[in-house]
């Protein structure tokens, strides 16, 4: 601090700590990380065997009401986690506020774009 | 000059720690992670472009086809595994297990030879799938490499 302030040393620091969402943050990473244990393998079984098989071999792949239903929770509990993790990444090594929250805000946008297009593209050729 | 003026001692950085196997397992875990952060966006294209239709997903094919698209892929495999692997010892530490140093160790070490099975494993049973042939990968990196 190198302004006098009249300020009290904790009433400056109350507010910019701690968001009190810690917890949830830490429960909900893990919670989501036990649902990508069962998903992931599986998913990457099937994809990379679907990659394999052309185009026709894509469709069937993801047009399988089962495989269309597993794909959308595997990739959204995956985006769910990326965010948290991405967060946990920004948090430790951005400093600077403005940069942080502009990363943090870009982040959350890339993530839920990134769902919002494969849940598109899973629907279109579940349903068509 | 370091504006840095207050005496109490500074937690020692990053540089002066000798490498140990659970903290490599740390940063493997964090870079895997931001590698995966990557790969969705390719996983999420590849989606895309099969419901975009076929001009979009035939080119996307062949990049995927190519020797680099089958080691981005085989590498995404691989930190999957590893990123996942590592998750499951993390999920034990969180429970507050695994904290003696040679465990950890150990497990640290495992956790990166477990990886490269998990990956070659999820390869070989990709075989596995109905109406696809096992061989066309083989086929691939052959055809690539000649």
């Amino acid at each position: 601090m190198t302004k006098q302030s009249i300020r009290t040393p904790l009433g400056q620091v109350r507010g910019l700590g701690s968001a009190r969402h810690g917890a949830g943050h830490f429960i909900t990473q893990r919670v989501s990380a036990i649902a990508l244990l069962f998903l992931v393998p599986w998913f990457l079984i099937t994809l990379i065997g679907a990659v394999r098989g052309g185009y026709d071999g894509a469709l069937i792949y993801i047009a399988d009401p089962f495989n269309a239903v597993l794909i959308i929770l595997t990739v959204g509990a995956a985006l769910y986690h990326m965010r948290l993790g991405m967060q946990v990444v920004v948090e430790d090594y951005i400093l600077k506020n403005s940069t942080k929250t502009v990363l943090l805000i870009l982040n959350t946008f890339i993530c839920i774009t990134l769902f919002a297009a494969a849940a598109y593209a899973v629907l279109k050729i579940a349903i068509a | 000059m370091s504006s840095w003026t207050d005496k109490r001692p500074m937690s020692p950085h990053v540089s002066i720690w000798k490498w140990h196997m659970t903290m490599a397992s740390s940063i493997l875990h964090r870079i895997t992670g931001c590698a995966i952060y990557v790969g969705a966006f390719l996983i999420v294209a590849w989606l895309f472009a099969a419901a975009a239709g076929p001009d979009m997903y035939e080119p996307m094919a062949g990049l995927i086809g190519s020797i680099w698209g089958q080691l981005v892929l085989f590498g995404f495999t691989l930190a999957m595994s590893y990123h996942l692997l590592n998750g499951v010892r993390h999920l034990f530490m969180d429970a507050g297990k695994g904290f003696n140093p040679k465990f950890a160790s150990f497990t640290a070490g495992l956790a990166l030879v477990l990886s490269v099975v998990l990956a070659v494993s999820v390869w070989l049973l990709a075989g596995l799938v109905p109406g696809v042939d096992p061989l066309s990968i083989a086929n691939t990196l052959l055809g690539a490499a000649q």
